[in-house]
């Protein structure tokens, strides 16, 4: 339970930074930094390796942000982790920022790659994971995917080629919230069933609630363990529900770029707030 | 009724037909064999291809160094984001596959994860321009229109096996993205005969002459040569200025050449629009040089498919067309 009440606080804050973040902006991708927000967690706070005060450190693991857009919840993630000031989230797509809308490597410690042409993220984490291969690093790499993502055949091209050199160290994780730019998934291009196309292309596929910070430690326990056991990759099919934490959010019709007005925010940070510490005191 | 004799069909053979004349000097996958020697002395070295090994000449280097070779399938976009990633870590990787799977089908791959961060990651095109007689599918006739308006990418179009095996270790030191227009198999070996050595971001004057000057680059560098000797029988006295390196150009040393009274040709194989032509064109401009240029290149049209010494013919490429070109622009 320790455990898991660490990485829930973990979230719970990496919540509230994006919540400030996006107030800075009066609008923008808030609902999937909310929904992530377990996930990060529970990368950062429990399963990277990496050194706060050496971002580049050559025997860290590499976490990969293919969607460039979930760079709020990114941010606050690096934030949550000591490798961006929490004072700097502030700064937050504003002129000469190191935290850009999307997120970009040439701008932000700890941001391995420009995400944002969607689709990129599990190609370049294939090289990463044979490059670190063949150098002898035991470091693992990670990639963040949306469930959007899942459109571009490019994905397609590195779930193969994954599974064809064998990279057990390599794992995926697909926030599944079932929403894209132009509305809900199964009405933009319908990539269900997903988790039988992933077992298809080889790889040890679970799916859990996204949001269930237990089922998150589990299910990369079990990633860590069968993947180097038998040098597969691996994917955890998150199903996550936007806005997550703040009821006024969540109940709002579900939108891929959110519009929050400005009285709203501070009745978010509330409800969040609420909604943790009830569950705190449970 | 009259018998006229026809000439037998010239056939389209292999997809990568040969441009060699026959007789002439080649070396076999000059590329293939430069890579190894480069991977020799740099174990940061690591070749890839997308179902295309046998056809770059990255087969040899795949033999020589099999742990270092990486088969990432007919999928290109994983070949270019993948190489991306292997640089992220310290590799300098070598991606190999047809120049129009890397312009067309791999573009945003090649921008976004390999010249934006500036990764040492080499691109290697078969089949440039107007190399194969497949037609369009297989014709990378706009590669450097498409790839000049990349940031940080740099851009060599080799004339021969001389070039192809002092560029490789070159483009491996540099250190941002380079993209080569390889040309593989037997490839003609001319610049040995010349004062001449490769390097990365010049041009040089291979022969000088006071009537006409040729600035070239690629295969058509090699036709040049040929042209000029062609035209001294018709007393027309032809310099050639070899511009390998696309991107960023050495305006300096082909101006100071082009920027005379003799008559200039720009001699590229890839279409009018984007290549070198227009490279030169607004190196004048931009100079405020009121200097007229004519382009020897690839009509902005789909080509035909067939056998190449046809097209060639048929587009302008030919020693035979470019004399042609010459003598009825001096009139």
């Amino acid at each position: 339970m320790e455990r898991i009440d660490r990485v829930s606080a973990a979230a719970h804050r990496i919540r509230h930074h994006a919540l400030n973040m996006g107030e800075v902006q009066g609008q923008g991708y808030v609902g999937q930094a909310l929904g992530a927000a377990d996930i990060l967690a529970t990368v950062y706070s429990d399963q990277l390796r990496f050194r706060a005060d050496d971002p580049a450190w050559e025997g860290r693991d590499r976490f990969l942000l293919s969607t460039g857009h979930y760079a709020i919840g990114h941010y606050a993630a690096l934030a949550e982790a000591g490798i961006v000031p929490v004072e700097e989230l502030e700064s937050y797509g504003s002129d000469d920022s190191r935290l850009p809308m999307s997120g970009m490597s040439t701008y932000t410690p700890g941001m391995e790659i420009s995400g944002g042409s969607l689709g990129h993220g599990l190609a370049i984490a294939v090289g990463m994971a044979l490059g670190l291969r063949q150098q002898g690093s035991t470091a693992r790499v990670f990639n963040f995917l949306s469930d959007g993502e899942l459109d571009e055949g490019s994905t397609w091209e590195a779930a193969m080629g994954a599974h064809h050199h064998q990279l057990g160290m390599l794992t995926a994780m697909v926030d599944i919230n079932a929403l894209q730019a132009d509305g809900k998934t199964d009405t933009v291009l319908r990539t269900e069933p997903v988790t039988e196309k992933w077992e298809a292309f080889g790889w040890y596929t679970q799916r859990v609630d996204g949001n269930d910070v237990g089922a998150l430690l589990a299910a990369f326990d079990n990633a860590a363990a069968q993947a180097a056991a038998v040098g597969r990759p691996s994917v955890i099919l998150c199903d996550t529900k936007v806005g997550r934490g703040v009821p006024l959010l969540e109940e709002r019709e579900k939108a891929h770029f959110m519009r929050i007005e400005e009285h709203e925010w501070q009745l978010c940070r509330e409800q969040l707030s609420a909604g943790f510490n009830g569950k705190a005191e449970r | 009724m009259s018998t006229t004799l026809k000439a037998p069909k010239l056939k389209t053979s292999a997809m990568i037909a040969s441009f060699a004349d026959p007789g002439q000097k080649t070396a076999s996958a000059p590329f293939g064999h430069a890579l190894v020697k480069a991977a020799e002395a740099d174990p940061r070295i690591v070749g890839l291809t997308a179902d295309l090994g046998k056809y770059t000449d990255m087969h040899i280097f795949a033999k020589a160094f099999p742990e270092r070779f990486f088969q990432m399938g007919m999928a290109e976009q994983l070949l270019f984001g993948a190489a991306a990633g292997m640089a992220e870590t310290g590799l300098v990787p070598f991606a190999s596959t047809y120049s129009v799977f890397a312009a067309r089908r791999a573009y945003d791959f090649l921008c976004l994860d390999i010249a934006e961060p500036n990764l040492n990651v080499n691109i290697v095109g078969g089949l440039p321009g107007l190399t194969t007689g497949y037609g369009p599918s297989h014709q990378a006739t706009e590669d450097m229109a498409i790839f000049r308006g990349m940031p940080n990418l740099t851009i060599v179009d080799p004339c021969d096996s001389v070039d192809i095996e002092q560029a490789v270790p070159q483009l491996a030191a540099s250190e941002g993205p380079t993209y080569l227009r390889l040309l593989r198999g037997n490839v003609p070996t001319v610049l040995d005969e010349y004062d001449y050595t490769f390097e990365l971001g010049k041009a040089k004057v291979l022969r000088g002459g006071n009537d006409v000057v040729f600035v070239s680059s690629g295969l058509m560098t090699m036709r040049a040569l040929q042209a000029a000797e062609a035209l001294a029988a018709h007393n027309v006295d032809v310099a050639v200025v070899h511009a390998p390196t696309i991107k960023p150009f050495d305006a300096e040393t082909v101006l100071a050449e082009v920027n005379t009274d003799r008559l200039a040709v720009t001699l590229e194989n890839h279409s009018v629009v984007g290549g070198l032509f227009e490279t030169v064109a607004s190196a004048v401009v931009t100079a405020g040089l009121g200097k007229r240029v004519v382009p020897v290149a690839l009509p902005d049209e789909f080509l035909d498919a067939g056998a190449l010494p046809t097209l060639h013919e048929k587009y302008g490429l030919s020693v035979q067309r470019i004399v042609a070109k010459v003598l009825a622009e001096l009139g």
